[in-house]
């Protein structure tokens, strides 16, 4: 993609990942109210369940981007010598990308 | 480019009028900056969570401190106030509530819908 489109390519992620943040969370929250089933065991073996798993992972994906994507701006607005806005850009990256890795060893050792 | 130049220059905040519609969206940047800084939060709990059954307990049991139910207010506002201001958003992209009218209206429904949810949070959880 062109560099002139770059704003609509994240103007657009923005969206598509806020919409599915939404759509999970309202189905992570409905199973919590009418599951009936509650307590270590059960939690542990629903978020093993590979559409659950799948699912959680996606929406910590979306979620880290949406993130990424919303920080990005307010740093650019409000953040202008060059080595600070580098450097809280560099930090906000690092711990959002430390994150999903992070993620990744909670869910891959469920399904091991 | 006569306009600008007999713009007034001063971004004093007590000096300008803000409308709904701007401090629904820096509340919606607040928000969302707070929400940003609970993700570790929330990963945290996913992990202590799933690796045993005192890890569950313990994540369960965070609501049990008068500060820690103070922040979850806190967050519950600010997930209330984003979610319902990006829905707001999103219509408005799609052209719907964009007349100024409607928009100034919907804004007022989002800021104070936010509002109700913390006190409602603050009220259940206090």
């Amino acid at each position: 993609m062109s560099r002139s489109l770059q704003g609509l390519r994240s103007w657009l992620l923005q969206r598509v990942t806020g919409v599915y943040l939404l759509v999970y969370l309202v189905y992570f929250f409905i199973h919590l109210l009418i599951g009936n089933a509650s307590g270590y065991e059960a939690w542990r073996g629903w978020m093993a369940q590979p559409a659950v798993a799948i699912t959680t992972v996606l929406f910590f994906t979306a979620l880290l981007f949406h993130a990424w994507i919303g920080l990005r701006d307010v740093v650019m607005d409000y953040v202008h010598p060059f080595a600070w806005r580098l450097s809280l850009l560099a930090l906000i990256g690092g711990g959002l990308l430390s994150m999903g890795l992070w993620v990744l060893l909670i869910m891959i050792p469920l399904h091991i | 480019m006569k306009h600008a130049n007999n713009a007034p220059r001063y971004l004093n905040l007590f000096r300008i009028h803000l409308p709904i519609t701007a401090v629904l969206s820096i509340g919606h940047r607040i928000a969302g900056v707070v929400l940003a800084l609970t993700v570790p939060v929330l990963i945290y709990l996913l992990d202590i969570s799933l690796q045993s059954q005192a890890g569950y307990a313990a994540a369960a049991g965070i609501f049990d401190g008068a500060g820690a139910r103070f922040f979850t207010a806190l967050v519950v506002w600010a997930f209330a106030h984003h979610a319902l201001a990006g829905v707001r958003f999103l219509l408005l992209d799609l052209y719907v509530g964009i007349a100024k009218p409607a928009a100034r209206a919907s804004a007022w429904a989002v800021s104070l819908g936010g509002a109700l949810v913390f006190l409602l949070a603050a009220a259940a959880l206090l």
